[in-house]
């Protein structure tokens, strides 16, 4: 695959994952305005909500793809050399497929 | 990496340079996504330990409305607010649209605008 190509994916994805990450957002802001949750067991049961864990575990995926993108542009414009940007991006793919596994019990924890 | 011509001229003098209100709304955008992802593993920890029962829960709440964490969530939510609007203004730009200087400058100023309301109704709400 040419760099070209890597390059364009990377823009889409960070394009594509913006605009859900934007539906995401408005959609929990006019929710819990609109249906206020307090105390743990009503914040349980809203997590819990089939419709809300499904678009919980979609945007933390989003999420994650649009923090890599971003900070894999960053670090391409900013370190130049070679073995520190390699090593700064590996820092933050790792730390990032952590917190995706992370997330991914916090999600099971909710739902069992 | 850089080729070609290696002694073009090079002007860093930061204190001189003067950047039009577009580049600063970007260099921000930039600067709040990149202190968004830092905070995510503090962000997800909260939400574990909110998850995990009853007094947990009330532990983060009464840890988020510390004043200290309130000052940093806060802050958090408002780099949030003005990521996403510069965010959406870049969308329209992908767009084609608002691409004129003076159109592009305008909507510059206009995130700015609606990112300081922001920060007036975030005070509003956590003080």
């Amino acid at each position: 695959m040419s760099r070209r190509i890597n390059g364009l994916q990377a823009w889409a994805l960070q394009r594509f994952s913006a605009v859900f990450l934007i539906g995401f957002s408005l959609y929990v802001l006019l929710d819990l305005s609109i249906n206020p949750v307090s105390g743990y067991s009503q914040w349980r049961s809203w997590l819990g909500q089939p419709l809300n864990s499904v678009l919980i575990m979609l945007a933390s995926a989003m999420l994650l793809i649009h923090a890599w993108v971003g900070i894999r542009d960053v670090i391409m414009d900013y370190i130049h050399p070679l073995a520190l940007r390699v090593l700064v991006l590996s820092l933050f793919a790792l730390g990032l497929l952590a917190s995706a596994a992370w997330l991914a019990t916090i999600l099971i924890k909710v739902l069992v | 990496m850089l080729t070609g011509n290696n002694k073009r001229p090079v002007f860093l003098t930061l204190y001189q340079i003067r950047l039009p209100v577009t580049a600063v709304l970007s260099i921000f955008h930039r600067v709040f996504g990149v202190i968004m992802v830092i905070a995510i593993p503090f962000l997800i920890y909260q939400l574990d330990k909110s998850v995990t029962s009853e007094q947990a829960y009330d532990e983060v709440v009464e840890c988020l409305s510390s004043p200290w964490l309130r000052v940093l969530t806060g802050l958090l939510a408002w780099f949030f607010i003005y990521h996403l609007l510069a965010g959406i203004r870049f969308l329209i730009l992908d767009l084609d649209i608002g691409t004129e200087r003076v159109m592009a400058r305008n909507s510059a100023w206009l995130v700015y605008a609606l990112a300081l309301l922001a920060a007036v109704a975030l005070m509003a709400v956590l003080l």
